[in-house]
């Protein structure tokens, strides 16, 4: 079973699409654009519809989704990482 | 693969536009005229008010917007006959003559000299023989691009990009390859993903008065924010839902526009399209708000893509609510028109989703009720540019 989604192979995060993964969970990811299969083991609880990081990440680097820039990490963030408005920001307004 | 070449019974109106409901509408002018319109449509069943807070003391391009909303709504082909009701005389009249446009039955009444009693009393005559009327009219067989079709999402998570957004863009490439008239807007919530936008406009003197429309309104955020709106855009609901960045909202939200349509025009806020195609329409991103100056626009037909569950209707333009959220459709059923959760569990592809969104889409015009009509909601709201004078 499908447990995220990654749009495409060259994003930096995928989203869980389903409730109640808890960390240390290996999750079963698809990438829609290359229609492949991967596994991550996620490093917290990631509730459904939030975002894992599926690459390494340092501090002030951009976060890649659609293939297309949707803000900066205000922090290190690790594969299998939670990502969200506590490590990344926009560079918007 | 669905038949988009099959007949839909709408009512065509006399100006040859074709809707798909069939409303008496009792218009106020004005704030101040709510109580009456609210006391004839008691009177008399059948009809619809449509109360709002304004129309007193607007000016300039404020008040142009105005006057585009109240004539643009009753003018909207899924209206058959529109009773005005203002305080004044002027501004009534000016409302009632761009309806008149139409061809379709239109009166109105002013309160000033009156009262409110006599003036429900002489209304709710009219109204009456107008309820007569529409309800004599019969659907008739119509063509699919005669549906004009208007697209918002709202309360948008990481699923709608996924899933219900790209449901409603490949639905709009099925019906922009028949020539149909469709929209899109939300200005702000294009922010991160304008140069995509502006990549699919036909030509360069539409993506010029895009880039206008779209620098327009961050010029106005710039104006008035007072921090990185990271408490109203995303908004709570969206962060809840795993949304980050006001860039990651727009790249789901320009999902909507499919992947061979073009943006063929641009049109201000209220402002009706000329010719068939994709239209971009500026508007603010509140649900209630757009879908009002979309069906001011002349839509009849609106596709509505959620995350985390927005409940929104309109009271003359129907409103298809579509969700890929397991979690939403599982706790708010009833507000859903489309459930697409099988896209995200691999168990359907996006071309089956775009074809059960256009079903959707062909019931709804054929006069099947959506979520949103069956629950009430008729959220009439209209967008104000700046204070009154």
């Amino acid at each position: 079973m499908i447990q995220f989604i990654v749009h495409d192979e060259d994003d930096s995060v995928g989203v869980v699409t389903v409730e109640g993964l808890k960390a240390n969970d290996t999750l079963k990811g698809w990438i829609m654009d290359q229609d492949v299969l991967i596994d991550i083991k996620i490093n917290q609880d990631i509730p459904i519809g939030h975002k894992l990081a599926i690459k390494d990440l340092n501090e002030d680097d951009t976060v890649i989704k659609y293939g297309v820039d949707i803000g900066r990490t205000i922090s290190k963030i690790a594969v299998g990482d939670h990502l969200h408005v506590h490590n990344v920001k926009t560079k918007r307004w | 693969m669905i038949n988009l070449d099959q007949k839909i019974y709408g009512y065509r109106r006399d100006n040859n536009r074709v809707g798909i409901r069939n409303y008496v509408v009792i218009l106020p002018v004005d704030d101040i005229s709510n109580a009456a319109c609210e006391a004839v449509s008691n009177n008399i069943k059948g009809t619809i008010a449509l109360p709002h807070p304004y129309g007193r003391l607007q000016f300039g391009e404020d008040l142009d917007l105005h006057f585009r909303t109240m004539i643009g709504t009753g003018a909207n082909p899924n209206v058959a006959a529109v009773v005005v009701i203002g305080i004044e005389p002027d501004w009534t009249q000016k409302i009632v003559d761009g309806i008149a446009e139409t061809g379709k039955p239109v009166q109105g009444f002013s309160i000033e000299k009156k009262g409110d009693i006599q003036t429900i009393a002489d209304a709710s005559k009219a109204a009456y023989d107008m309820v007569h009327y529409a309800s004599g009219l019969q659907r008739e067989a119509c063509d699919i691009s005669e549906i004009w079709v208007s697209t918002k999402c709202g309360e948008s998570d990481t699923t709608s990009g996924f899933g219900a957004n790209p449901t409603v863009g490949n639905a709009f490439d099925k019906l922009y390859e028949k020539q149909s008239t469709l929209l899109f807007g939300e200005t702000s919530e294009i922010t991160g993903g304008e140069h995509l936008v502006k990549a699919r406009c036909a030509n360069d003197a539409v993506a010029d008065q895009f880039m206008f429309m779209f620098n327009r309104y961050q010029d106005m955020i710039e104006r008035w924010k007072t921090d990185d709106l990271s408490d109203s855009q995303p908004t709570k609901g969206n962060i809840e839902g795993g949304l980050t960045t006001i860039e990651e909202k727009a790249l789901g939200n320009i999902q909507k526009i499919g992947k061979k349509c073009m943006v063929d025009g641009v049109l201000d806020k209220a402002e009706m399209p000329t010719s068939k195609g994709l239209w971009f329409m500026d508007s603010s991103s509140a649900a209630a708000e757009m879908v009002t100056l979309c069906a001011a626009s002349g839509y009849v037909a609106h596709l509505f893509p959620t995350g985390q569950g927005n409940i929104i209707g309109n009271p003359i333009l129907p409103v298809i609510k579509v969700c890929a959220n397991p979690r939403t459709v599982r706790t708010m059923s009833e507000h859903v028109d489309v459930d697409v959760t099988a896209l995200l569990k691999r168990d359907i592809n996006m071309d089956q989703a775009g074809d059960m969104l256009l079903e959707s889409l062909i019931h709804t015009s054929n006069g099947r009720m959506t979520a949103a009509e069956i629950l009430g909601h008729q959220e009439f709201v209209l967008t104000r540019l700046y204070e009154s004078a």
